[in-house]
């Protein structure tokens, strides 16, 4: 068999597109069964049963789906309630809730569905980045299905009014933060909101709002259908479930593939993406979740698990469990550089640390590739990138530091060494014969 | 942060077609009364489709759409990178990847192709048909390297391909997006793995079932 999960326990059977992706289609694979059944439940019922299986959202930060539905009014007041799907993938190496909107949009519909039940909302809606036209026309489309068999909108068969709507992005990697996303959504610039107030209190046009990633509120029917214990038997405690994992790099075969919480990542590498580049022993380091976490070696890769906890002891963390893979042939500082470039790229402006820091790493970075850093920049960088290291509205700011802080964790005497070779070229810097000659 | 302003040269005016007008007033329909506003990323993205490019003009004309201030509409189209501020090539505009997967993976020998090819980029070539851009991670990354041509994913690409694909573009064809070698999405490469199992299509998830974990009826009293 290949890697731990049964191809019976997947919830996402048309991950790659080779079925119909249609309404008729996606009911044959199942979607769509029983949801009146669970619409017939209190919401206290489904959150309760999310809470069981203990989902951890699935956007990167793992906070746990149940509770936060839970943080929701008890009863409409004044205000509707919103539940906003964040479908603004744009983490570099993550390419998950791309393939769940444009080859089974039916399950995401459905959870939205459900979720909208569980926190008394009427209203829906699915923010997908600009960029993935292609996604949301099939969203789209898939939409009008559902509106057309009555599965959702007003006086439909569930007997939940639910008006689902799509909306898009303009390429701003900062609106994945839900604050920002909430922004923009308002028809702002995506700058991230300071919290409290949460979303819960007053989200999108000051509303309750619930944010959650795709791949959450795709997977909730099914752990509804068939059970919290059947979703709590994958993976160690406080991690489980299924979760689709994706690999970019230095891979011989690259792709996304939905498996079991806690596989070991060298078992995940081995058997579903033909291994690395060169075998095994070729690999350099890998970032485990996405850009925005801190790599781990190859030493540290060979035991690590997939999961939240024990990516998080490494220091690193299992973000959206796209891992990009580098091999001992790439320039690991250059890609390292290029994502601080696309940190700076997309820093959005509004905290000072971030926007002038970014750019501050991306450019003694991009020296570091050349080795014609001075030997004193290292500590320099270190100091900046823990300086902008928490001390932002949102994430962007940690997610900036980390790749840095990770890369010279693991491969400082490789930088030293690699400005001292540049060094003992050039005869004009200070103190370069002397290095030369030792 | 990318610092972008508005082109040089601007038209005199600009006017939603008839279609494109409906469609404003769909997605304005989609929001709450008096929330309209948010309906300005995507009034700008039908004003790109129209035109290619987001010109001054049609700033005005979206935030008489939507009653906000022009400053507003002039912050979101400066904001938001997807936004085109100067025409681009009108036959085919390449946004190639250059974040570090597809970066890993060869996204440098395509930009060579791409310079060969079209000639510096954010630049039009001569005749105006052709442009190219370097952005951020377009999320298609298993399938690195890759490029969005006239919004559309292309992916898997070599430098062979894509200069097939330009080429093509070129001789008046429209290549057909996804993967260069044939991959069915981001499926591994070669044959499939998992979700082999027939019983997942044959319909079975389909027969009715019964929930699980339901909660004890109510006793009658």
């Amino acid at each position: 068999m290949v890697g731990i999960l049964e191809d019976k326990d997947r919830i996402f059977t048309n991950l790659y597109g080779r079925y119909d992706w249609r309404l008729e289609g996606a009911r044959a694979r199942g979607v769509w069964n029983g949801t009146a059944d669970m619409l017939s439940q209190t919401p206290e019922w489904i959150c309760d049963q999310i809470k069981a299986s203990s989902l951890r959202g699935r956007g990167g930060a793992g906070f746990p789906t149940g509770l936060k539905w839970t943080f929701m009014p008890k009863a409409i007041g004044d205000r509707p309630h919103y539940l906003v799907v964040n479908a603004d993938e744009s983490e570099p190496g993550t390419c998950k809730d791309r393939e769940i909107m444009r080859n089974d949009p039916h399950r995401l519909i459905e959870g939205c569905l459900v979720a909208s039940y569980a926190i008394r909302a009427h209203d829906c809606f699915i923010y997908i980045r600009g960029e993935y036209v292609h996604e949301r026309e099939r969203l789209e489309a898939a939409l009008i299905e559902a509106a057309q068999a009555r599965l959702i909108g007003k006086d439909n068969i569930h007997g939940w009014d639910c008006n689902i709507r799509v909306t898009h992005g303009g390429g701003a990697y900062i609106c994945g933060d839900e604050m920002a996303l909430l922004e923009s959504l308002e028809g702002k610039k995506g700058q991230p909101r300071l919290k409290p107030p949460f979303p819960a209190g007053a989200g999108v046009y000051g509303c309750p709002t619930t944010v959650n990633n795709v791949e959450s509120i795709a997977v909730t029917p099914e752990i509804l259908r068939r059970g919290a214990e059947w979703f709590l038997g994958f993976g160690r405690p406080k991690n489980s479930g299924t979760k689709l994992m994706s690999a970019s790099g230095h891979i011989n075969k690259p792709g996304v593939v939905e498996e079991a919480m806690s596989i070991p990542l060298r078992q995940l590498i081995d058997d579903h993406f033909g291994g690395v580049r060169g075998g095994w022993g070729n690999l350099k380091a890998v970032i485990p979740g996405g850009s925005s976490v801190r790599m781990i070696p190859a030493e540290e890769a060979e035991v690590a698990l997939m999961d939240f906890d024990d990516l998080g002891a490494r220091k690193s963390g299992l973000g959206t469990a796209a891992m990009i893979v580098m091999d001992k042939d790439c320039d690991i500082v250059a890609a390292i550089a290029r994502l601080s470039y696309f940190y700076k790229h997309e820093s959005c402006g509004q905290c000072t640390p971030c926007r002038e820091g970014t750019g501050w790493m991306w450019r003694i970075m991009e020296r570091m590739v050349t080795g014609e850093a001075d030997p004193k920049e290292i500590d320099m960088l270190l100091d900046v990138a823990s300086q902008v290291e928490g001390h932002t509205i949102c994430g962007l700011g940690d997610a900036a530091a980390w790749p840095i802080q990770g890369l010279f964790r693991h491969f400082r005497p490789e930088i030293e060494q690699r400005i001292a070779n540049y060094r003992s070229r050039r005869a004009n810097v200070p103190g370069a014969t002397l290095i030369a000659a030792e | 942060m990318s610092v972008r302003r508005l082109a040089k040269n601007q038209p005199a005016s600009f006017a939603f077609s008839q279609e494109a007008r409906e469609k404003a007033d769909w997605w304005i329909a989609k929001f709450p009364a008096g929330r309209q506003q948010s309906a300005v990323i995507p009034l700008l993205w039908l004003v790109q489709k129209q035109e290619g490019w987001v010109c001054e003009p049609a700033l005005r004309v979206v935030a008489g759409l939507l009653s906000m201030p022009v400053i507003r509409v002039l912050e979101i189209a400066t904001f938001y990178t997807m936004f085109q501020l100067t025409p681009v090539g009108t036959v085919a505009h390449v946004q190639l990847c250059g974040t570090t997967p597809c970066m890993l993976r060869g996204a440098n020998a395509l930009k060579a192709v791409l310079s060969d090819k079209i000639g510096p980029k954010d630049h039009c070539s001569a005749d105006g048909k052709f442009s190219w851009e370097e952005v951020e991670c377009l999320g298609a990354c298993a399938n690195a390297p890759m490029a969005a041509i006239n919004d559309y994913y292309h992916e898997d690409l070599t430098p062979e391909s894509l200069a097939g694909i330009v080429d093509r573009f070129a001789a008046g064809d429209a290549p057909a997006p996804g993967s260069a070698i044939g991959r069915q999405g981001s499926a591994p490469v070669g044959d499939p793995l998992t979700l082999t199992d027939p019983s997942l299509y044959d319909g079975s998830r389909a027969k009715p079932l019964s929930l699980p974990n339901l909660p004890a009826p109510a006793t009658a009293e």
